[in-house]
């Protein structure tokens, strides 16, 4: 079999994992990557020369986000990275590339893509309001420019990333007006189980919790109906918990409900996908060992799994593992089995951190009409309604032609879901019984104009 | 189970078999519509949206003025107006041979009442700043405009079912056939229906059906490279087209641009069809050559779906050559958007009267009988 055209898409965990793996048969795989510098989100790195030390940058996770980077630096002159790279599109066997304004394509025998993950959103009032920004928005003005988002912040949401950030913030120097989670304690405890699975990984967040709480941080569990106010730009937030109305003063709010899949290239490249009740979103269907539907097209990582950096290193190496065997070449025999269990124990912490902080659906079926589900094609969640009730669209594909919503410049990467729980509601159908918004080429807004058309970049040495 | 039996079975949820529907329905007809996927979501809801007569083959444009009078009358005719817009059409030149064959066309058209005004090289630039330089000239069509695909083959089945037609989707037919003086049809669910007469607007699947029953046809399938950007200004520009058909574009009222040229790729199924990256670079360049402002433009979404297509261009619209009673509409070479209102009409004039006034003839499907002998329709395009 002709191993020489793999692709990796992605450089994060995952990515880096399955290219040094591919580097450990002998094989030279071509790395594509979004961002300037391999790392992903979880281990971005800030532009050359600037000079906070990765225990600033990365906390707990500095020494995992050192072996990362320093990995990758070790595979220079033995992969080919394209960096600052954006694979748009995949169409059978071949991807189209955008590189700092010049298209080129590259074909691939083997695609592993290990495209990550981004915020799961849900609208609220006043979520369109500047100064409301995604929590991994927040994180990124940290971890690239040293940044913090506001003078008086609330992160507000659930997921371990909200009290991940806070602590982060914490520790920068931001002032943190409060961290509203929309879990309940009880939830919490009833995740117990699931969650001691990783005793490490859950200490850290009783830890971080118990840390905040100490600094004087408000830390409020079972928030609900949470509203932004402000004219130009975000003032406050009011919310109920206990039974009671609250309102604070800020100027920032981050928010976020964990994760969403960035899925689009494998639905691009034809992959099936299963609807994961535990995520509450689809996924692309995938074995233990991170093989798709699609012969020679391997999943591994948060564009897959969405159980965190650590199970994406596993998972990264376990794909390779699984392409280097189907391709007939050797490879250790007990490392695969041994990766599948790690893996299965981080998928079920995963299961207790959903638990633990279930996406509150419930706002999304009775939140306002005029509320804006689609803030692209400004569509609200009464024109969702109005197309569901008039037995117009029980499907969201369908939904998506009669309304516009998903249609805008995300592409509904930040509405689909919102719009998905909408429609399941309103049809009185299960969430996975209204489908899955299909992908179309291109995964992000681009000019289709090439600044050089016909001169493909030959693609650096890492 | 056996459904009861209506007078009109249609196949085929697209822009003609929901116009029939509906036209049949209001000629007091009993209908039912069978559709395997949801209506108006291929060759309907996908296409560029062009609502135009201007640059159709002369034996096409009895039909589309047939049509043209539903268009201008949409919301009284459906009940909602789906963005269509009377912009007219601007056929463009980039060659002084390009302009003369503009005049042809419009010589040719003129006696079927169509209205045109030929606009010169400074001329146009006058009217319409966001033209780039270099165009010899162009033709405006008046009337002709755009509408939202999405929305108008939707709209058509809302209003027959309003009107008592019982359309069903996601009901793919799995056998057809002649029982006696009634047609009985089976669905992938297992419902039966059985019809007095059957109307085959299945699309691209068309010659699948028409096999069915011994009509054999050369249909194969298209897909349309499609793609839209961002909203950008007001570029107050005609739904546009140019000499040669290579690229088509207009812009709608939030500001995209929807603009099309070249052919995706596919097969004869819901969902495996792809637009082709190399023809959304070429349609995008020559557009940029038309209208400079995309060139900053971002394309948020390219797309393609299923068109049925005959090589000489001309759709399938006419009786079986086998057997009484079934009526084909199909096959309309990515052409079909304009016209299907009309030919909705059209088949309601077949099934009830026999005949029609409008001229159908050179898209009968004995066309296909001598291979080889395929008349040049396309003379006009």
């Amino acid at each position: 079999m002709n191993l020489h055209d793999i692709v990796i898409v992605g450089a994060g965990p995952a990515g880096v994992r399955a290219a040094e793996t591919l580097v450990q048969a002998g094989l030279k795989p071509t790395v594509v990557d979004e961002a300037p510098r391999a790392g992903g989100q979880i281990y971005r790195r800030p532009p050359e020369g600037f000079v906070r030390t990765s225990r600033q940058l990365y906390g707990f996770s500095s020494r995992k986000a050192d072996d990362v980077h320093r990995s990758f630096e070790r595979l220079a002159g033995r992969i080919v990275h394209l960096p600052a790279t954006l694979a748009w599109n995949c169409d059978g066997r071949r991807l189209d590339l955008l590189t700092d304004g010049r298209h080129h394509g590259k074909s691939f025998s083997h695609l592993i893509l290990c495209t990550g993950a981004n915020d799961r959103m849900l609208p609220f009032p006043g979520w369109l309001l500047p100064g409301v920004y995604t929590l991994g928005a927040a994180q990124v003005a940290l971890k690239t420019q040293g940044c913090v988002l506001g003078g008086r912040v609330v992160l507000m949401g659930s997921g371990a990333l909200l009290y991940l950030l806070a602590y982060q913030y914490a520790k920068a120097g931001a002032e943190i007006a409060a961290v509203l989670d929309t879990a309940s304690l009880a939830n919490q405890f009833g995740a117990l189980a699931d969650l001691g699975r990783q005793p490490l990984a859950f200490g850290r967040g009783l830890v971080l919790v118990a840390w905040l709480r100490s600094r004087g941080v408000r830390v409020i569990t079972g928030v609900r109906d949470v509203a932004v106010s402000g004219d130009e730009r975000v003032r406050g937030v009011a919310w109920r918990s206990d039974g009671r109305e609250h309102r604070i003063a800020c100027d920032a709010l981050a928010t976020g409900f964990n994760l969403r899949a960035e899925t689009q290239l494998a639905d691009l490249a034809g992959c099936a996908f299963e609807f994961d009740r535990v995520q509450r979103q689809w996924l692309p269907r995938c074995d233990a060992a991170g093989r798709s539907s699609v012969a020679g097209v391997y999943l591994a990582g948060d564009g897959a799994h969405l159980l965190g950096a650590d199970a994406a290193e596993l998972a990264g190496r376990r794909a390779a593992l699984a392409l280097l065997e189907d391709a007939g070449e050797p490879t250790c025999a007990g490392e695969g089995p041994r990766l599948e269990r790690a893996l299965l124990r981080h998928a079920g912490f995963q299961r207790g951190l959903q638990r633990a902080f279930a996406l509150p659906v419930a706002w999304l079926h009775e939140c306002a009409d005029d509320l804006v589900i689609c803030r692209c094609e400004n569509v609200r969640a009464g024109d969702l309604r109005a197309a569901a009730g008039a037995g117009r669209a029980s499907e969201i594909n369908r939904l998506k032609a009669m309304t516009r919503v998903g249609m805008g410049r995300c592409q509904g990467r930040l509405c689909a879901g919102a719009a998905a729980e909408i429609l399941a509601h309103a049809t009185g159908q299960a969430i996975e019984d209204v489908g899955r918004l299909r992908a179309q080429p291109p995964i992000k807004p681009i000019s289709l104009m090439s600044r050089q058309p016909d001169r493909p970049p030959t693609g650096e040495p890492s | 189970m056996i459904a009861p039996l209506v007078d009109v079975a249609i196949v085929g949820g697209g822009l003609v078999g929901c116009a029939a529907a509906l036209a049949l329905r209001r000629r007091g007809r009993s209908v039912i519509l069978l559709e395997q996927g949801w209506c108006g979501a291929q060759a309907s809801g996908v296409n560029h949206g062009g609502v135009r007569r201007q640059g159709r083959a002369a034996i096409q444009l009895p039909l589309a003025q047939r049509a043209h009078e539903v268009w201008r009358r949409l919301p009284e005719a459906i009940g909602e107006p789906c963005e269509f817009v009377a912009s007219g059409h601007l056929k463009l030149a980039r060659t002084e041979a390009d302009m003369a064959q503009l005049e042809a066309d419009n010589a040719a058209a003129a006696p079927f009442g169509l209205r045109f005004e030929l606009l010169g090289r400074e001329q146009l630039r006058r009217r319409y700043p966001a033209l780039g330089a270099g165009l010899a000239g162009a033709s405006l069509c008046f009337g002709d405009g755009h509408a939202n695909p999405r929305l108008v083959a939707a709209g058509f089945a809302r209003a027959a079912r309003r009107e008592g037609v019982c359309i069903l989707e996601r009901e793919g037919v799995d056998a057809a056939e002649l029982e006696g003086a009634q047609f009985v049809l089976a669905t992938r669910s297992g419902l039966r229906v059985r019809s007095r007469w059957l109307l085959n607007c299945a699309g691209a699947w068309g010659a699948t059906l028409a096999a069915r029953f011994g009509d054999h046809v050369p249909e194969y399938s298209i897909h349309p490279n499609m793609m839209v950007t961002e909203p950008i200004a007001p570029l107050d520009l005609p739904n546009l087209g140019v000499v040669g058909g290579d690229i088509y574009a207009r812009q709608v009222a939030r500001g995209n641009v929807v603009l099309g040229g070249g052919r995706g790729h596919g097969a004869l199924r819901l969902d495996a069809n792809r637009p082709g990256s190399g023809a959304s670079f070429e349609a995008m360049r020559t557009a940029c050559d038309i209208i400079p402002a995309l060139a900053e433009a971002l394309v948020i979404r390219c797309w393609t779906g299923v068109e049925g297509a005959f090589a000489d261009g001309q759709p399938v619209i006419g009786p079986s050559l086998t057997t009484p009673g079934l009526w084909h509409a199909f096959g309309f070479c990515g052409g079909g958007f304009q016209l299907a209102p009309g030919v909705g009409e059209v088949l309601g004039d077949l099934v009830i009267d026999n005949a029609t006034a409008t001229p159908i003839e050179p898209f009968g499907i004995g066309r296909f009988r001598s291979r080889g002998a395929v008349p040049d329709l396309n003379a006009n395009i």
